[in-house]
């Protein structure tokens, strides 16, 4: 394998991540935001799952293969993604529900309309 | 016994669990009852651990133990700091139970256990971030306690504040924790370890003599960025003023008295563990970070905090000034510092959950957290008005409270201009505190003019209770007495910081032992401290017309923006900041 393909999944994903702060930054809109901030979350996916990544490497899944006859992708890392997908959940369905009170009390999805704390 | 110690996470989420689950049929009374006693029971657990603590114990959950040197359980560190903090965090959030005890009122009628739940879920979470040996579940634990503290600060929904500042409070955090991720995945990928002992072993095997390289440094910023944005270190900040202003008062507590801290301790933790060896962070690019970012962070949130005039907000940039000396007393990286920085956070956690307790008072009596509104109306709070008093005293290190220890031990091991930073820290930011109880339970001096500044103000905030009350309840002033009691008991029990001070350094600082005791330095240097508090505020008071902020203030304010966009680019500068502060060990590595 070339030495672009090793590295290009963590640029991959340092592009991603910057790519939602980038949107987080400039949003106009909180759910684009709370958008933005999953999108950050997705890079630490993909930095993760090419942590373990074996060249040939087949799923860590031993029904039908004799342990040690092939080459496994890490399956610590995927166990770490699902954890990071499930926290990914709880804060985003949190986030989205204070969104939506947002909506309710200051009538605005826009955050440069939001005034009340400052100084 | 330390088989004992995951018991510590998993018994206040048995009890949250129960809670939300039979909270519908319980009367209010029961719910908030389980929820202390659940509390309690783990309190007591955590200090009968910390009393056998020594020496420091670990524990692999479930049985899974390590074999042939490999492990894949979760590992569970038993030692002083970490049981202290679970214990401080055990207490702590009894406290404010104790505190909300009957007189919080909470919008989702018909469940009474939902807030004593989550109260329960922050408590075992933050015991379990505490406890972590491995990056990995000290990231879980972290992502827990955020959002856990997002829903509490955010628990009032009808407020718009309320809701507004724990948005901002969870983009941000959350950013941050997935920062950390980010850096804990490539630390994984160097030493294909988890544990933060192996991992440090990993990349001292891993640089072999070469020093660390850019993997490891950009690393250490990720993991840094996560937890400074917790410990709300400038430029991560600028979270905290928003959710502390916002959220309801025994939440106030925990956050300003133990959460911030955690950060602190996470980087302390983090960095002896995993960056300390030849393959991590040289020692002096780490102090040069900290000290640093310390010393803005202190310098920041005393001029900020002086220039407020909501109550909570500004005992919110006490907290950033106070965090920021206790990195600096961290980043030193003495055994003196260490000692210093956990008995000034032990202190501190007592007088700032106390002083916000008074706060919460007001907010419950008058409906505002306003010092110019409430100029000379909070007279008859007498209980409550000495007990603020007190609070600012010992905010500003008057020996003999444990502020004044801690303090006095950090200014020791720092030495030099830094001493200067926390004389002057400590005693601007409880000279506000101290120029509040003059105004609001004195009267004294003119009321301040109101002007059109850019500011919050905290006039006409809804109280926590149903209605605002004619009397302030036993609970609500009890609390806060206990809690200055405390602080107090910490610096005058005799050998209290001996102990701290030999917990901590059996824990880390290379087995070197240091001595924690008051000295006629330290005792002078926490008099000078108060003495200038008392002229700030009595100077303050007594000058009448004084425009609310000079211009120079005006800049400085308006990065306080309430708005997340600007947040999160101050976190990504915060990052390249730090980088660059790191940046030298790495290139002459």
């Amino acid at each position: 394998m070339s030495a672009l393909m090793q590295v290009l999944p963590y640029l991959i994903a340092a592009y991603v991540f910057l790519t939602g702060c980038y949107g987080l930054a400039t949003s106009r809109n909180l759910i684009h935001a709370v958008g933005c901030l999953s999108v950050c979350q997705v890079s630490t996916y993909i930095l993760l799952l090419a942590v373990g990544y074996r060249s040939g490497g087949t799923a860590p899944v031993f029904s039908d293969i004799k342990p040690g006859t092939r080459p496994l992708v890490d399956p610590v890392v995927q166990a770490l993604t699902l954890t990071d997908i499930v926290v990914g959940a709880t804060v985003t369905a949190l986030l989205l529900a204070l969104v939506l009170q947002i909506v309710k009390r200051h009538g605005t999805l826009d955050p440069d309309e939001l005034r009340e704390l400052r100084g | 016994m330390h088989h004992l110690l995951p018991l510590l996470v998993a018994v206040p989420l048995l009890g949250a669990a129960l809670l939300a689950a039979a909270g519908r049929r319980l009367p209010r009374p029961a719910a908030e009852l389980t929820g202390l006693l659940v509390c309690a029971a783990t309190a007591a657990l955590a200090l009968v651990l910390l009393l056998n603590s020594s020496p420091p114990v670990v524990e692999w959950a479930g049985g899974w133990v390590p074999v042939g040197g490999e492990s894949v359980g979760i590992e569970v560190i038993g030692d002083g700091p970490s049981l202290g903090m679970a214990t401080l965090v055990s207490l702590l959030t009894l406290s404010a139970l104790a505190y909300s005890w009957r007189y919080f009122d909470e919008p989702p009628r018909g469940h009474a256990g939902s807030f004593p739940a989550l109260m329960l879920v922050f408590q075992g979470a933050m015991c379990g971030f505490a406890l972590a040996g491995d990056l990995f579940n000290a990231f879980v634990f972290f992502e827990l306690m955020s959002v856990v503290a997002y829903a509490l600060t955010g628990f009032r929904i009808d407020e718009a504040k309320a809701v507004q500042g724990a948005l901002t409070f969870g983009v941000v955090n959350s950013l941050g924790a997935y920062a950390m991720l980010t850096g804990i995945g490539l630390l994984y990928a160097r030493t294909g370890e988890l544990s933060m002992s192996k991992i440090g072993r990993g990349l001292d095997t891993a640089a072999g003599h070469g020093g660390p390289d850019a993997l490891v440094l950009a690393a250490f910023v990720l993991v840094l960025t996560g937890l400074l944005v917790k410990a709300a270190t400038v430029p991560f900040h600028f979270w905290l003023p928003d959710a502390h202003a916002v959220a309801p008062t025994p939440v106030c507590m925990l956050l300003s008295g133990v959460m911030v801290e955690l950060g602190v301790y996470g980087v302390w933790r983090v960095y002896g563990t995993v960056f300390a060896g030849p393959g991590g962070i040289p020692a002096a690019d780490l102090t040069r970070a900290l000290v640093t970012l310390g010393v803005l962070t202190a310098v920041t949130g005393a001029v900020m905090c002086w220039y407020q005039r909501h109550i909570k907000r500004l005992l919110a940039f006490s907290t950033i000034a106070h965090t920021g000396l206790f990195l600096v007393a961290v980043g030193v990286l003495t055994p003196e510092g260490d000692d210093g920085a956990a008995l000034y956070i032990l202190g501190h956690a007592g007088v700032k959950a106390a002083l916000f307790a008074c706060a919460g008072a007001l907010l419950d009596r008058f409906g505002s957290v306003d010092e110019h509104e409430l100029h000379g109306r909070a007279r008859e709070l007498r209980a409550t008005g000495v007990l603020f008093a007190v609070g600012g005293l010992a905010l500003a290190g008057l020996p003999p409270f444990g502020t004044g220890l801690g303090k006095a031990v950090s200014e020791e091991a720092v030495g030099g201009p830094l001493t200067v930073v926390y004389v002057l820290a400590s005693a601007v930011t409880a000279g506000a505190v101290l120029r509040v109880a003059a105004r609001v339970f004195l009267g004294l001096g003119p009321p301040p003019e109101d002007t059109d500044a850019y500011e919050t103000s905290g006039s006409a905030e809804r109280p926590e209770t149903s209605g605002l009350l004619r009397r302030v309840p036993d609970t609500m002033t009890t609390v806060p007495a206990v809690l200055l009691a405390a602080a107090l008991a910490m610096g005058t029990v005799p050998g209290f910081g001996d102990l701290v001070a030999r917990s901590v350094n059996e824990a880390g600082s290379g087995g070197a032992r240091a001595s924690a005791a008051w000295t006629l330095h330290g005792v002078l240097l926490g008099l000078v401290s108060a003495a200038l508090a008392v002229a700030l505020a009595t100077a303050a008071v007594t000058r009448s017309h004084r425009p609310s902020a000079p211009a120079w203030m005006t800049p400085l304010r308006r990065l306080q923006s309430g708005h997340v966009g600007d947040y999160v680019a101050w976190l990504l500068l915060g990052s390249t900041l730090l980088a660059a502060l790191a940046l030298p060990g790495v290139l002459g590595g």
